[in-house]
C-alpha cells in the first residue's frame, strides 16, 4: 500500500515492477506535497533526514523507512533518535541555539518577539543541558523526550 | 497498517550476507513460503513484488546497518539455519533423528521470540524486515515438520482474529472520539484563547451532558408516563384552572409570570395526581417521582466525585515535568497527524499562546517583591470586598422584605412584582466588576487572582441565593397556615353542594361540582417551583443580554465609532472585552444550583435548562470568536478544573439541604401533588414496602432502619475515612521525598559535569579513571580515614597525604591500582547534602562537614 502511495507521487518515474531494483529516488517537492507531510513545519528536515543524499529526494526504502519510523508500533528510542536528527539543522550532532531558534520559529510561524525566542531557547538550555556546553547532544536530547509524556503521540505519521 | 506497510517491503528484502548460494535457496524458500502462507493464511498478508530486488536491497542494508552486536548474532543464527535447512530442504515431511528434532524446536522457539520482540527492537527497518521474514519462514517450514500442522492453523487463526479485534477496538475509539460534540468549536476557541477560555467551555459541554441524563430521567420517568397515562386535564381540581382566574389564563404576561395555563400543567407539581397506580401498567407514579427526586441528586453527587477523582488521578501523574517546561514545548507540540491547513493554523496560534502562557510564568517567578506594600494592599482590598458583600446582603434582605408587603397590596405594578428578581440579576452583573478592580490592588499571578475572584463571586451569589431561600421559607409557612383554612371551606362547600343538590331526591346522585369551581388551597410547591422557574428564565435573560450588550455592542461600537471619537476607543477606556472566565463559571454553577433545587417541585425545569445550555453554547462560542480578544496575560489553566468541580459539588450540597428539609418536615399539601394526602412525603416509600413487596421485605427494612445498626455503620465510615486520609498522607509524603531525591542526584549530576574542566591535570586523571566508578554507596570506614586526612592543607600536602594513605591502604598494589579504591571516597563526598562545592577547587569547604569527622580520624591514625 506504501508503494502504491510512493508511485503515485510520480507515476512516470516509478516503475510499476521494482523487480529489477531501479535507482528510482523522487525530489523533495513531490514528497513535500503529500497530503500528510504539507502542514508540518518540519516536513523539509524530515525528507532531508530520511532521504538518501541529505537533500531531500527519497527512494522507497527511504520512504518506506521514514513511515516506519513516524508510525505508532516504531520504539522510542528509535522516535528519539530520529527526533535528534530532525532537530539539527545543520547536521553537526548538536543542537545549538540558531537550531533551537530555527525550531522555534517554525513552530510559531515567527509570531514571537526576538527576545521572546531568545528567553525561550536559553531556557530550553538551560532545562535539557546536561553536560553543559551550551549545545544538546544526543544524550541531552534523550534524557529529556523521554520523560515527556507526549513524545510519542506528537512523532506520529499513519497511513 | 504498520504490518502490511512490513509486508510489502518484506517481499523486496532477501537475506542479509552476500552469499549468493543463500540467497538463491532465500529465494526458492521465499516462493515456498509465500504459497505456504497464502494458505495458512499467517500473521502477514502477501504483497505484489517479486523478490528479485534482493541484491540491491542487501548492499544498501551493508551500508545501513548500525548494530555490529546483533549481526554478529545473525550470523549465527543464519548459519545453523542455513546448515539445517541445507540438510532439509526439499520436503517439509523429512523424519529427523531425536537431537535434530529437540534442536530445531529449540531455534522455532528462538525465531518465535524474535518475530514477537521484532518491533522493539531500533535496527534500520530494512534489516529488521529481512529477519523477520527468515524467522517466519524458518517458523513455518519446521513447526509443520515437527508435527504441528493443525495447530498452525489455529494459531493463525487466532492471530488473526486478535488482530482485527485490536483494529476493532481503535476504529471504535476513533468513533467515539468523533461523537463528542462541538470538539472543533472548542478547539477553535483555544488555539485562539489559550486554554484557559477553552476550559469553560469544556465544563459548559460537561454540564450539558449531565443536564441532559437528568431531563432523560425526569421526562422518562415522570412526565412522559403523567401525560400518556394520568387523569387529562380539566378532570381534576388540580388540574384544572380555576374559574376565577379563567378568563386571564391565556394572556401573554401570565404565562410570563408562569401562572395560567402553564402553572396547571405537567411542568409543575401540583399537576400530579396522588393516585397510588395509574393507567393499564399500574405505574406508580407518585413512588416514581419521589425516587426520581433522589436519583437526581445522587446521580449528580457519583458523577461530580467520579469527574474530580479522574482530575486528581490526572494532576497528580505530572510528577517532575517542571524541569522541562519549555523543551517539551518545544519538541513535543507539533502534532504530526495533522493534514489540514486550518487545523494547522490553529495549532500555530496554539503553540504559539502556549509559548506565550510560559513566558508570562517564568516571569512571574522571577518577580522580586516588595512583600510589606504588598500585604497591605492586599488586607485594604479584602476590607472593601467584604464591605460590599455585605451590603449586598443586606440589599436582598430589604427587597425581599418589600416584596412580602408589596404581595399583601393590591394592584402592584410589573416592577414591583419582580423586583427580587431585577435586584438579583443586577447585583450578579455589577458586583463581580467591582471585585476585579477592586483586585487590581492586589497584584496575584493571574491563575491566583482568579480563584480569589472565583472565591468572592461565590459567597456574593450564596449570599443571594440563601436570602432567596429565606423569603421562600416565609412565603411557605404563610401558605400552609392558610391551607387549613382553606381545607375547612372545601370541604363545607362540597358538602354544601352535595346538600344542595340531593335535597329534593335524596337517591339521585348529585352531579359532580365542575373541577374549576371547587375551592383550592394554595399549593404550596406549585409556587416554590414557579419561583424557581422565574429565577431561572430571568438569569437566562440576564445573561444573554449582559453578553450582548456587553461584549458584542461594546465591540461594534469600539470598531466603528472609533473613526470619529476623540481619544482611541481600542487601546484606551471601552476597547474590546476579555472574556470574563470566573463570571461565567460562577454564572454556569450557581443556575446548575438552582436547577437542582428547584427540580423537585418543578419536573419541567430541567428541559428549560437543557434548552439553555444548548443554545448558550452556540451563542457564547460565536460572542467569543466575534467580540472579545484575548487576555493580555495568557496564563494556562492547569488544575483549575478541580476547583470547578469542587463548587460544583459545594453547590449540590447546598441545594440538597433546602429540599431535604421540605421533605422531610413540611406536610404536603391537601390537593395538589402526588404526595397530597400524607403526612410526610417520604410516606410514600414506607407505602410501597407495605403494600406492593412481600412481607419479608418490610421486616428487613425495619431491621436496618433501626438507629442501633445505623449508627455503627456511620461510625465505621468514619473511621474509614480517617484511616484511608492517614495513607494517603503518607503517600504523598514518600512521593515528595522520592522527586527531592532524583532533583538532588541530577543537580549532583550537573555539577559534576560542571567543574571537570576546571582541575590540575593530575586531578584532571584521577577524575577521569573515576567517573566510571561513581555509583558506589557509603565509604568504608578506613576510606573515611583516608578522606580526612587528605584535604588537609594545601594541594602538595594533599597530594603527599594521599599518596601516604594509598601507600598505607591495605589494598595498595602500585599507584595505578590504588586509584580506584580510593573512588568511593572521593566522589560520595559531594554527595553529602548541602555540599554543592565540587572536590577540587576549594578546601575550604571540606573542612565544614569533617567538623566532627577530622576528631575521629585523629583517634585513628592511619595505617
Amino acid at each position: 500500500r506504501l508503494f502504491s502511495r510512493y508511485r503515485d507521487l510520480a507515476p512516470q518515474l516509478v516503475p510499476q515492477d521494482y523487480s529489477h531494483s531501479p535507482a528510482v529516488s523522487l525530489p523533495y517537492e513531490l514528497i513535500g506535497s503529500m497530503p500528510e507531510l504539507k502542514d508540518n513545519p518540519f516536513r523539509q528536515r524530515i525528507a532531508e533526514v530520511f532521504s538518501e543524499h541529505g537533500d531531500g529526494s527519497m527512494t522507497l526504502e527511504n520512504f518506506l523507512d521514514m513511515f516506519s519510523v513516524l508510525s505508532e508500533m516504531a520504539p522510542r528510542d528509535l522516535k528519539a533518535y530520529y527526533a535528534f536528527k530532525i532537530y539539527d539543522f545543520n547536521n553537526d550532532d548538536y543542537i545549538c541555539k540558531s537550531d533551537l531558534e530555527k525550531t522555534v520559529n517554525k513552530l510559531t510561524r515567527n509570531e514571537l518577539s526576538p527576545e521572546e525566542v531568545r528567553l525561550v531557547c536559553d531556557k530550553v538550555i538551560y532545562e535539557a543541558d546536561v553536560d553543559n556546553d551550551g549545545k544538546l547532544s544526543l544524550a541531552d536530547f534523550q534524557h529529556m523526550i523521554l520523560r515527556a509524556p507526549d513524545f510519542l503521540r506528537c512523532c506520529l505519521l499513519s497511513i | 497498517k504498520d504490518k502490511e506497510e512490513d509486508e510489502s517491503e518484506e517481499e523486496d528484502n532477501g537475506s542479509q550476507q552476500n552469499r549468493a548460494s543463500r540467497r538463491k535457496n532465500y529465494q526458492r524458500k521465499n516462493r515456498d513460503g509465500k504459497k505456504a502462507r497464502e494458505e495458512g493464511g499467517q500473521k502477514k498478508d502477501r504483497g505484489k513484488t517479486t523478490p528479485t530486488k534482493d541484491q540491491k536491497e542487501s548492499e544498501n542494508k551493508e551500508k545501513k546497518t548500525t548494530k555490529r552486536g546483533k549481526e554478529g548474532e545473525n550470523k549465527q543464527k543464519k548459519g545453523r539455519k542455513n546448515s539445517t535447512s541445507a540438510s532439509s530442504n526439499s520436503s517439509d515431511e523429512e523424519s529427523l533423528s531425536e537431537e535434530e528434532l529437540a534442536m530445531l524446536k529449540e531455534q522455532v522457539e528462538q525465531k518465535k521470540k524474535l518475530i514477537s520482540t521484532m518491533r522493539n527492537k531500533p535496527w534500520r527497518m530494512v534489516k529488521k524486515l529481512s529477519m523477520l521474514r527468515e524467522a517466519q519462514d524458518f517458523v513455518e517450514k519446521f513447526e509443520g515438520a515437527l508435527g504441528k500442522g493443525k495447530g498452525k492453523k489455529l494459531y493463525a487463526y487466532k492471530m488473526m482474529m486478535a488482530k482485527k479485534w485490536v483494529k476493532f477496538k481503535r476504529d471504535f475509539e476513533n468513533f467515539k472520539t468523533q461523537c463528542i460534540p462541538w470538539e472543533m468549536k472548542i478547539k477553535e476557541v483555544e488555539s485562539h484563547f489559550g486554554s484557559s477560555v477553552a476550559s469553560y467551555f469544556i465544563f459548559l459541554r460537561w454540564m450539558y451532558g449531565v443536564n441532559l441524563v437528568l431531563f432523560g430521567l425526569i421526562f422518562g420517568l415522570v412526565i412522559i408516563p403523567e401525560i400518556l397515562m394520568g387523569m387529562p386535564y380539566g378532570s381534576l381540581p388540580r388540574k384544572t384552572v380555576p374559574r376565577a382566574e379563567q378568563a386571564t389564563a391565556m394572556d401573554f404576561s401570565v404565562l410570563w409570570d408562569f401562572e395560567g395555563y402553564i402553572k396547571y400543567s405537567a411542568l409543575f407539581y401540583g399537576y400530579y395526581n396522588n393516585q397510588r397506580t395509574i393507567g393499564w401498567l399500574k405505574y406508580r407514579l407518585p413512588m416514581a417521582y419521589f425516587m426520581v427526586g433522589i436519583s437526581v441528586f445522587g446521580y449528580s453527587l457519583m458523577v461530580v466525585i467520579r469527574s474530580m477523582a479522574r482530575n486528581a488521578n490526572e494532576s497528580t501523574g505530572d510528577g517532575d515535568d517542571d524541569n522541562f517546561i519549555f523543551s517539551w514545548k518545544m519538541f513535543t507540540s507539533w502534532d504530526y497527524l495533522i493534514g489540514n491547513p486550518e487545523t494547522a493554523d490553529n495549532k500555530f496560534a496554539s503553540i504559539t499562546t502556549s509559548f506565550k502562557e510560559s513566558i508570562v510564568d517564568e516571569q512571574e517567578s522571577n518577580k522580586d517583591e516588595n512583600i510589606h506594600l504588598r500585604r497591605f494592599l492586599r488586607v485594604l482590598a479584602n476590607v472593601l470586598i467584604i464591605c460590599c458583600l455585605c451590603g449586598s446582603g443586606y440589599l436582598i434582605y430589604f427587597v425581599v422584605k418589600r416584596s412580602q408587603t408589596f404581595s399583601k397590596m393590591q394592584n402592584v405594578g410589573w416592577y414591583e412584582r419582580n423586583e427580587v428578581e431585577i435586584v438579583m440579576s443586577l447585583l450578579g452583573m455589577f458586583c463581580p466588576p467591582l471585585f476585579e478592580t477592586i483586585a487590581a490592588l492586589e497584584n496575584y499571578h493571574p491563575r491566583i487572582g482568579l480563584k480569589w475572584q472565583l472565591g468572592r463571586i461565590f459567597a456574593l451569589f450564596l449570599g443571594n441565593l440563601y436570602t432567596f431561600l429565606l423569603a421562600l421559607m416565609d412565603d411557605v409557612n404563610e401558605k400552609l397556615a392558610e391551607e387549613d383554612a382553606v381545607k375547612n371551606i372545601t370541604h363545607w362547600t362540597l358538602l354544601g353542594h352535595h346538600n344542595s343538590s340531593a335535597g329534593n331526591d335524596s337517591t339521585v346522585t348529585p352531579p359532580p361540582l365542575d373541577p374549576a369551581d371547587v375551592p383550592r388551597g394554595p399549593c404550596w410547591e406549585t409556587t416554590v417551583g414557579i419561583e424557581f422557574v422565574r429565577l431561572t428564565v430571568s438569569d437566562i435573560l440576564v445573561t444573554y443580554i449582559t453578553i450582548l450588550v456587553g461584549d458584542f455592542i461594546r465591540a461594534c461600537f469600539v470598531r466603528f465609532v472609533n473613526y470619529c471619537w476623540c481619544w482611541d476607543l481600542e487601546a484606551g477606556f471601552p476597547s474590546y472585552a476579555e472574556f470574563d472566565i470566573s463570571g461565567n463559571v460562577l454564572g454556569l454553577v450557581f443556575n446548575q444550583g438552582m436547577i437542582w433545587m428547584g427540580s423537585f417541585y418543578a419536573p419541567g425545569l430541567v428541559g428549560i435548562n437543557v434548552l439553555r445550555l444548548l443554545t448558550s453554547m452556540y451563542f457564547q462560542c460565536w460572542a467569543v470568536m466575534s467580540s472579545n480578544v484575548p487576555h493580555a496575560r495568557v496564563f494556562k489553566a492547569s488544575k483549575s478544573n478541580n476547583f470547578y468541580m469542587g463548587l460544583l459539588l459545594l453547590i449540590l450540597f447546598l441545594s440538597l439541604l433546602p429540599v431535604a428539609y421540605t421533605i422531610m418536615s413540611l406536610p404536603p399539601s391537601f390537593d395538589c401533588g402526588p404526595f397530597s394526602g400524607k403526612k410526610r412525603m417520604y410516606d410514600v416509600i414506607q407505602e410501597t414496602i407495605e403494600l406492593d413487596f412481600p412481607l419479608f421485605v418490610a421486616k428487613i427494612f425495619s431491621y436496618v432502619a433501626n438507629p442501633g445498626l445505623i449508627i455503627p455503620a456511620i461510625l465505621l465510615m468514619v473511621l474509614t475515612i480517617y484511616y484511608l486520609n492517614a495513607v494517603s498522607k503518607a503517600y504523598q509524603r514518600a512521593n515528595a521525598e522520592l522527586k527531592k531525591k532524583m532533583q538532588m542526584q541530577r543537580e549532583e549530576e550537573k555539577n559534576k559535569r560542571n567543574n571537570k574542566a576546571s582541575t590540575n591535570p593530575m586531578l584532571q586523571d584521577l577524575e577521569d579513571l573515576l567517573t566510571p566508578s561513581t555509583k558506589t554507596e557509603s565509604p568504608p570506614k578506613q576510606a573515611e580515614d583516608k578522606k580526612t586526612e587528605s584535604p588537609r592543607g594545601a594541594s602538595p600536602v594533599r597530594k603527599a597525604g594521599r599518596g601516604e594513605a594509598l601507600a598505607g591502604s591495605p589494598m595498595a598494589s602500585g599507584r595505578g591500582a590504588a586509584f580506584t579504591p580510593p573512588s568511593p571516597v572521593f566522589m560520595t563526598q559531594p554527595r553529602t547534602p548541602g555540599i554543592r562545592a565540587p572536590y577540587p577547587g576549594q578546601p575550604r569547604p571540606w573542612g565544614h562537614p569533617l567538623g566532627p569527622v577530622p576528631g575521629r580520624g585523629r583517634g585513628q591514625p592511619c595505617f
